[in-house]
């Protein structure tokens, strides 16, 4: 096997790697064991601290399962209403009238600007001021708020550049035929942009899993973080419980991930649409924002 | 109105630095161990590539807020590390949120720099190992240099997300801008608008310079091909 860096090896370079391999080996496992002998000397590796979670279902069924429940309800919540309100914003961002262009362009780089963390807890704290939301279900709103405002000017951009990707003769084509304005967005554009932006909106899924965990740190939500704390508190064993609690994410979000990068392959492959695809990639700079206009680097294509 | 701003009580300058300082010192520890990543994943030994793909995959997907957490509650309280910082809770919390800061934003430096790695052309490591350079010196002299130049743009957005990232180190109670924000907002429910508008003008103060200062830098070390 040949890459741009390196040769196929010859019979000195495989020696050169076996040594390395064997190296990197020792190292790994110097560490292992540094870490497990730490943990073992903390008392972390005692077997009452770990068969809570094979022989106790309760810290199953009240904790893990119910924590996992809410995490996955605010995320479904909050992609359900941030996906249309990203449309109608990235819609706007891309409209005739400089007023609409402008304000939806200040109020997506403004929540994008902002971190998660600091629109969760001024939406807490508004709700308890003005609304009269029950306290129960306080934090899941505001933690459904701050992802959703901060998520849909994410999405808007998506969007935006989902629907810019298009050959420029979809447009053109639709309007000859006499389409008005509307018509060409909502019958020839939007299907084929949202179809070019499922990979990387199925990919803006992993990150709101992940900032939901934000709530149960921060505002007491009890999702699937605050219910390991809450383990913890029971038996006194932090390390395990939260080993077993980032498992559970990396479980859920490298299946999301995959789910992800799967469609984008299936998306290339079939060509149904302008065979634009947003992937994965370019998502994951979009969420990493920037003052930069994200249609930039949009042509761009993998090299391996 | 914005009387609240001069109360002793907060200080809002050294809550905004102690954010620059963990974007800054967390920023180069995701450096240099992104780099390393990014060069273990494109190495010809097939143990460190798995490493490094495992070690991506892993932390990528894993909340920051249980990184963070976990810094706190099983590095320091389970096992005592305290990274050197013995007996002040408050510089060890620091060091402990610049380490999974770090440890986290590293998986996004070592993916930036892997794309990067694939713009340089194919003849300079062609050329570069036809002049008999071993793996590492192709990678550290012909290729990284190219590849750095290229990802400036990326590696902004990684800095910016950094930036908005560090809030996250007030659930282990380290005394940045997010905390002192929770802390203000709960005394001064009177003006929680203008109180949230001060942070937010904060936080675009600190991103949009670093955002535009290095779009224009990438735009001037662009390798031209």
């Amino acid at each position: 096997m040949s890459s741009v860096l390196y040769d196929t090896p010859g019979p000195r370079a495989k020696v050169r790697n076996v040594l390395y391999t064997v190296g990197f080996l020792v190292v790994l496992g110097a560490a292992l064991y540094w870490v497990l002998r730490t943990l073992g000397d903390a008392g972390e590796l005692e077997a009452d601290k770990w068969s809570p979670f094979f022989t106790d279902s309760r810290v199953w069924t009240t904790f893990l399962l119910p924590g996992l429940v809410n995490t996955l309800k605010a995320a479904a919540l909050a992609m359900a209403i941030a996906l249309p309100l990203g449309a109608v914003l990235g819609i706007a961002r891309l409209s005739d009238h400089a007023w609409v262009r402008s304000t939806a362009g200040a109020i997506v780089e403004f929540f994008r600007a902002i971190p998660v963390l600091l629109l969760m807890v001024f939406a807490n704290e508004a709700y308890a001021m003005w609304t009269n939301v029950d306290s129960d279900v306080r934090p899941l709103y505001a933690v459904v708020t701050g992802l959703v405002l901060y998520n849909a000017s994410v999405l808007a951009e998506v969007v935006r550049a989902g629907i810019l990707s298009l050959p420029r003769g979809q447009t053109d084509a639709a309007q000859a035929i006499g389409m008005r304005k509307w018509q060409v967005m909502t019958f020839v554009l939007l299907p084929q942009a949202v179809t070019a932006m499922l990979p990387a909106i199925v990919s803006q899924l992993v990150v709101i899993v992940k900032d939901t965990a934000l709530g149960g740190a921060v505002l007491g939500f009890s999702e699937l973080l605050r219910q390991g704390d809450l383990i913890t508190v029971n038996y006194s064993n932090p390390i395990a419980a939260y080993l077993f609690v980032g498992v559970l994410f990396i479980v859920l979000n490298f299946a999301l991930t995959s789910g992800a990068s799967w469609l984008e392959r299936r998306i290339r492959q079939g060509r149904k649409s302008s065979g634009a695809v947003l992937g994965t990639e370019q998502l994951e700079e979009l969420e990493n924002v920037g003052p930069e206009p994200v249609t930039e680097r949009g042509g761009q294509t993998d090299r391996t | 109105m914005f009387d609240f701003l001069d109360s002793p009580q907060y200080n809002l300058l050294g809550a905004f630095w102690l954010t620059v300082q963990l974007t800054v010192f967390s920023g180069i520890g995701a450096l240099v161990w992104g780099t390393v990543l990014a060069g273990m994943r494109v190495s010809p030994v097939p143990v460190m590539r798995a490493f490094g793909t495992a070690y991506v995959n892993v932390v990528r997907n894993t909340p920051l807020t249980l990184i963070i957490v976990f810094t706190s509650l099983g590095l320091y309280n389970s096992l005592g590390i305290t990274l050197g910082a013995e007996g002040d809770i408050e510089s060890i919390n620091f060091r402990l949120a610049v380490l999974g800061l770090a440890a986290y934003t590293a998986t996004f430096v070592c993916e930036a720099l892997r794309s990067g790695i694939n713009t340089v052309g194919l003849g300079q490591a062609e050329a570069a190992r036809a002049l008999g350079l071993s793996f590492f010196q192709v990678l550290w002299s012909i290729v990284l240099p190219q590849a750095f130049r290229s990802v400036v743009a990326p590696l902004a957005n990684v800095l910016i997300a950094l930036t908005k990232n560090t809030t996250v180190a007030a659930a282990i109670g380290v005394a940045e801008a997010a905390l002192l924000m929770k802390e203000m907002i709960e005394n001064e429910s009177d003006a929680i608008l203008l109180v949230f508008a001060v942070f937010a003008f904060g936080f675009i103060v600190l991103t949009l310079p670093t955002g535009l200062v290095l779009g224009w830098l990438s735009k001037r070390v662009a390798v031209k091909r």
